[in-house]
C-alpha cells in the first residue's frame, strides 16, 4: 500500500504525546451506549468523548459496529425499525436521546456523509441548496446563491461545477459526487460532520482531495470519521477509537494508539494482524 | 494447463457412465426447451386465431353501405315555418318512387322499396333541411345507408343462392337494389357512424359514441378515486406504517382484494353505492366508484413497489440532512417513484376499461339512444356496448360486435404502449 510507515515516522517526533483531550472542549460525549437490532447486540457499552474541532477517527474490523455507533450521534439508527438505542449521548451537554429534543435539528446541526456518495437525483445547485431551504436558513435568491458557493468552495468544488450547476449531481465522477455531498451537509452549516468510510467508493486522487478538505474542515468542525485505511486515520485525525465487537476497545490521540497502544487486539488490528 | 501435484484418482471424465450421465442431462435440456417452445406456440396460435376472427368478423362493419337518394322537398310538405314537423315519410316515399318509376303505382312494391333505405331515412332529411331551410322547394342529395338486410346483402353476407323464404330480402327486392348498384348510386364508404353515432335499434346506424363517452367519464371517476387514494394509501403503508401484524394483515388483504372476482365488486356497488346511497343506476359515477375499488388493490401494489424500488441510500441523504420525513418522502423518493406509479396506473386504468361484470350489475348495459351528458347520466361503456350487442339478433351486429371488440382492443393497446413507452422513458438505472 501507499505509506505504510507514515504514522510511525511522525510518531517518532513525540511519542507519548496523549493528545489534547484532556483539556480542550468536548462536543460529543456518549456514556454507556448500547445498541441493539432486535435481539443482536451490537454495540456493548461503549463511552466516549470527541474534542471540538478536531477529527476522530473509529477504526475496527468490520461487522464491530463502528456505523452503527456513528449512526447513534445524529439518531440516524431511529429510521431503522427493531434498533434500540439505550445509554446516553451529548451534544454540547444536551441529551440528543432526550424525548424533547428535536430530530430534524439535531440532524442539521450533526451532518452526515455516508460510504457511498449519494448526491440527490436532482441539479448540483438544487443538492446543496435543498439543505438550507428546508430549515429556512436562507432568504432570497442572492443569499441562497452565496450560500451554495460557499459551501462547494469550502468542499473544494467550486471550481469544478460553477459553469455547471444546473447539471444533475448524479453525473459527477465519484470523488466529486462524494465532495458535492460533504457540500451539501456543510451546507446546513453543522457542527458535527460524520463521515462513514467517505474515501472507500473512490481512488487515490479523489482520496487525497477528500482529505485534504477534512484537515481544512478541522478548523470549524467537529468531524468523526470511520475508516478501513490505518493510512488514512493517521493522517487525517487526531483522536482514535478502535472498536472490536462491539465493544470499544481502546481510545485516545492517534499517535498514542497508533505507536503504543495498551491493547493487544488494537496492536494486532494496526499491524494488520486479522480485520 | 500444467498439472502440479494432481490427485492420483481423479473421477474418470470419459468412463462411459460419465458420458451416458451428461447424454441424460443434455437430453432433459432438450425437452425442457421443447415444453417451453411449444407452450409459446400454443399461446401465440391462440392469439392469432382470436385476432383473425374478431378481425374479419368485425371488418365489414368499417365501412357501410349507402344509397345516393335525390329528395324533392316539396313546401307542400314541409313548411318553413315548421321545419321539424314536416311530413318527410312522404318525402321519402316520393323519393323511393322517382327511383323506381316502374313500380311507382304498386303501393305494397314501393312500401318494400324503401326499406332498402334505413327506417331512419327521414331524420337524415329532416336534419339536412332544419339545418339549411333554404332545400324547401329545391332537391336535395344525401347517401342514405341502407338497411342492414341490404347492407348486408352488399357485402355479401347474405348468401343469393339461398331459396329466397330463407333469406332476408326477397327476390323482386334484390332485383330493384342490384338494379341501384347497377346505376352506381350504392356507395361503401368508410363508416364514421361507428364511432359518431350513439346506439340504435338499428345495425346501421349503431355507433360507440355513447360508449366511447361512458368508458371516458367512467375512467374519469375511476382515476380521480383510485390514483389520490392509492397513492395516498400505498405512502403510508410503504413509509409511516410500522411493520407488524397489522400491517402484514392490511398487506394480505389488500393482495386479495386484488384477486376477487370483480362480479362480487359490482354486487357491492349495487348494494352500497345505489341501494345505500341512493346514487343513480347505469351511471358513470356508480361503474367508475365500483372499478375503484377494482383498481386500488393494483395502484396500491405498484405504488408500493416503486417506493421500494427507490434507493435506501436516497432516504438516507434526506434524513441525514435534517429533512422530516414528509419532506423525505414528497421531495425525493415520490418524484423517483412516480414513472413506476404512472406505468402501473395506466396499466391499472385499461384493466378498468376492460371490465364488464361490474358495469352489467349497476346497470350499465342499458339501451340508451344518447351520450352520456355527465357522471350521473345514465350510460354504457365499451364493453358493455359489445355485450349488448352481442345479444342483439340481428345480422348487423354480429359484425357490430366484432368491431367494438376491435375498438376496445385498440384502446387497451394504445394505453398499454403509452405505459411501456413512459416506463422505458422515464426509467432510471442507479
Ligand atoms: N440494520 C441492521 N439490522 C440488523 N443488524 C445490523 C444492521 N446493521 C448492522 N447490523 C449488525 O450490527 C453489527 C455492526 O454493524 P456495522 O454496520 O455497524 O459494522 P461496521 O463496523 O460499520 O462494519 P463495516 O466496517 O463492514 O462497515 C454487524 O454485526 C451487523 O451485522
Ligand atoms: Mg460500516
Amino acid at each position: 500500500m501507499e505509506q505504510l510507515v507514515a504514522p510511525t515516522s511522525k510518531m517518532g517526533v513525540d511519542v507519548r504525546h496523549t493528545g489534547e483531550a484532556g483539556t480542550t472542549e468536548i462536543k460529543v460525549s456518549a456514556q454507556n451506549v448500547d445498541v441493539f437490532y432486535g435481539e443482536k447486540h451490537a454495540i456493548k457499552g461503549v463511552s466516549v468523548n470527541v474534542p471540538a474541532r478536531s477529527v476522530m477517527a473509529f477504526i475496527g474490523p468490520s461487522g464491530c459496529g463502528k456505523s452503527t455507533f456513528l449512526r447513534c450521534i445524529n439518531r440516524m439508527n431511529d429510521t431503522i425499525e427493531g434498533c434500540k438505542v439505550t445509554g446516553n449521548i451529548r451534544l454540547d451537554d444536551r441529551d440528543i436521546y432526550d424525548a424533547n429534543l428535536d430530530v430534524v435539528e439535531l440532524r442539521a446541526r450533526v451532518g452526515m456523509v455516508f460510504q457511498k456518495p449519494n448526491p440527490f437525483p436532482k441539479s448540483i445547485f438544487e443538492n446543496v441548496a435543498y439543505g438550507p431551504r428546508i430549515h429556512g436558513l436562507v432568504h432570497g435568491k442572492a443569499d441562497l446563491d452565496a450560500i451554495v458557493e460557499q459551501s462547494l468552495r469550502k468542499a473544494a468544488l467550486w471550481e469544478e461545477v460553477k459553469d455547471r450547476l444546473k447539471e444533475p449531481g448524479t453525473g459527477l465522477s465519484g470523488g466529486q459526487q462524494q465532495r458535492l455531498c460533504i457540500a451539501r451537509a456543510i451546507a446546513v452549516n453543522p457542527e458535527v460532520i460524520l463521515m462513514d468510510e467517505p474515501c472507500s467508493a473512490l481512488d487515490p486522487i479523489a482520496t487525497a482531495r477528500v482529505e485534504e478538505l477534512i484537515d481544512e474542515l478541522r478548523q470549524n468542525y467537529t468531524i468523526i470519521i470511520v475508516t478501513h485505511s490505518m493510512q488514512q486515520a493517521a493522517r487525517v485525525s487526531q483522536q482514535t477509537a478502535f472498536f472490536h465487537l462491539g465493544i470499544l476497545v481502546e481510545t485516545g490521540s492517534t499517535e498514542f494508539i497508533f505507536t503504543n497502544p495498551h491493547d493487544q487486539r488494537t496492536q494486532d488490528y494496526i499491524t494488520g494482524r486479522f480485520g | 494447463m500444467t498439472v502440479i501435484d494432481a490427485p492420483a484418482t481423479g473421477p474418470d471424465w470419459s468412463s462411459a457412465a460419465s458420458n451416458a450421465n451428461r447424454r441424460r442431462r443434455y437430453a432433459a435440456d432438450r425437452r425442457l426447451r421443447i415444453y417451453g417452445l411449444t407452450a409459446i406456440i400454443i399461446a401465440v396460435g391462440v392469439l392469432v386465431i382470436l385476432l383473425a376472427t374478431v378481425l374479419t368478423g368485425g371488418a365489414s362493419a368499417f365501412v357501410q353501405t349507402r344509397v345516393t337518394v335525390e329528395f324533392t322537398i316539396d313546401p307542400e310538405l314541409v313548411s318553413a315555418d315548421n321545419i321539424q314537423r314536416g311530413n318527410y315519410r312522404q318525402i321519402i316515399t316520393n323519393a323511393v318512387a322517382e327511383l323506381f318509376p316502374e313500380i311507382a303505382d304498386d303501393r305494397t312494391a314501393l312500401t318494400a322499396a324503401g326499406r332498402i333505405l334505413t327506417s331512419n331515412a327521414q331524420f337524415f332529411v329532416r336534419d339536412a333541411v332544419v339545418a339549411d331551410p333554404s332545400l324547401i322547394g329545391r332537391t336535395l342529395t344525401l347517401a342514405i345507408p341502407a338497411s342492414d338486410p341490404f347492407d348486408q346483402l352488399n357485402k355479401g353476407t347474405i348468401a343469393r343462392d339461398l331459396p329466397e323464404e330463407q333469406r332476408r330480402v326477397n327476390d323482386r327486392d334484390t332485383a330493384l337494389f342490384d338494379q341501384l348498384v347497377d346505376r352506381g348510386l350504392v356507395s361503401t364508404p368508410f363508416n364514421w357512424g361507428l364511432f359518431f353515432n350513439a346506439d340504435s335499434r338499428f345495425p346501421e346506424l349503431a355507433g360507440l359514441r355513447g360508449a366511447i363517452i361512458g368508458s371516458f367519464y367512467l375512467l374519469l371517476v375511476t382515476l380521480l378515486v383510485s390514483v389520490p387514494v392509492g397513492i395516498a394509501a400505498a405512502i403510508y403503508l410503504e413509509e409511516f406504517a410500522r411493520r407488524g401484524r397489522w400491517s402484514r394483515l392490511i398487506e394480505v388483504n389488500i393482495n386479495n382484494l386484488a384477486a376477487v372476482p370483480s362480479v362480487v365488486f359490482g354486487l357491492l356497488g349495487l348494494a352500497v353505492f345505489i341501494n345505500f346511497f341512493g346514487l343513480p343506476r347505469s351511471a358513470p359515477l356508480v361503474g367508475g366508484l365500483v372499478l375503484s375499488l377494482m383498481t386500488l388493490p393494483t395502484i396500491i401494489i405498484v405504488t408500493r413497489a416503486a417506493l421500494k424500488a427507490v434507493p435506501p441510500s436516497i432516504r438516507e441523504a434526506a434524513y441525514g440532512i435534517g429533512a422530516s420525513k414528509h419532506q423525505m418522502v414528497l421531495h425525493h423518493v415520490l418524484p423517483l417513484a412516480l414513472p413506476g406509479i404512472l406505468t402501473g396506473t395506466i396499466i391499472g386504468m385499461a384493466q378498468a376499461l376492460g371490465e364488464t361484470a361490474p358495469l352489467l350489475l349497476v346497470g350499465m348495459n342499458a339501451f340508451l339512444t344518447a351520450a352520456p351528458g355527465g357522471i350521473t347520466d345514465a350510460a354504457t361503456a365499451l364493453p358493455t356496448q359489445i355485450y349488448i350487442w352481442a345479444d342483439s339478433s340481428e345480422r348487423g351486429f354480429v359484425a357490430k360486435t366484432s368491431a367494438g371488440i376491435v375498438v376496445l382492443l385498440l384502446f387497451l393497446i394504445v394505453m398499454n404502449a403509452v405505459a411501456i413507452f413512459l416506463r422505458r422513458r422515464l426509467e432510471r438505472t442507479w
